[in-house]
């Protein structure tokens, strides 16, 4: 299973912090795994048709969107960060 | 081995203390530099909302301090990063950086706050008294002062 997590904004529009999902059929890579979640519609569908308002990481590594991922990888979706 | 020391946490932080702490037997050090973030106000700003990704956040904080200590050479350092609700005048983030001489300690301090800020994965929210919040926007200014280090890892 992919353990897919939102943080900041990403979770206040999404209403949840994360969701644990099945490998989609033939997703290689990150970009795979937003195009599923685009086509759900709704608040997916309006913020994953603008990937640039978003970064990623994979395992706990910032990735790019064409970064490969595999079954039971941990993938997080969030906002540029905003710390210090 | 230079001494690191990493938190993420909600409380306050002692900057005295920890200074002591990253100081205890060190008899290299001829300086130490320490900067003391503070939620700043102003706008009606009442309080910041810190979240972080928690694991991720630790690692990234560790390779800041490791590049850090590599590349100027550091005796140690302490970074604390604090998540959870600050108000308007409480401090957020400590980065203390230990060196024979203090030209290497200001400079990883700056080299640190410019990859914490633009690297590190926390987020803020801002609270204003009206009771609006809004998520901070990433700042160009940032972005531009952590180029100029190349990459974090040199």
């Amino acid at each position: 299973m992919l353990r897919i997590l939102y943080f900041a904004w990403l979770r206040d529009r999404l209403g949840r912090s994360g969701e644990t999902l099945d490998l989609p059929q033939g997703a290689r890579s990150v970009q795979d795994l937003v195009d599923q979640l685009r086509a759900r519609g709704g608040e997916y569908g309006e913020i994953f048709a603008r990937p640039e308002l978003i970064r990623v990481a994979v395992n706990q590594s910032f990735a790019a969107i064409s970064a490969p991922i595999a079954a039971n990888d941990e993938i997080a979706f969030f906002p540029p960060v905003t710390g210090g | 081995m230079p001494r690191i020391t990493i938190r993420v946490q909600a409380e306050v932080f002692d900057s005295g203390h920890e200074t002591t702490l990253l100081l205890d037997g060190q008899e290299s050090v001829g300086g130490v530099a320490a900067f003391t973030g503070i939620v700043r106000g102003g706008d009606g700003l009442c309080a910041l909302e810190l979240e972080h990704y928690p694991g991720m956040t630790e690692s990234m904080m560790q390779r800041i301090a490791e590049s850090a200590c590599a590349r100027f050479g550091l005796v140690g350092c302490t970074v604390i990063h604090r998540v959870g609700r600050l108000e308007v005048g409480m401090p957020i983030v400590l980065v203390l950086c230990a060196a024979a001489h203090r030209s290497a300690a200001f400079d990883a301090t700056e080299f640190m706050m410019d990859w914490l800020k633009t690297s590190a994965p926390f987020w803020k929210r801002e609270e204003f008294g009206n009771g609006r919040s809004a998520w901070v926007e990433p700042r160009a200014q940032d972005d531009a002062a952590t180029a100029r280090w190349g990459t974090l890892e040199s």
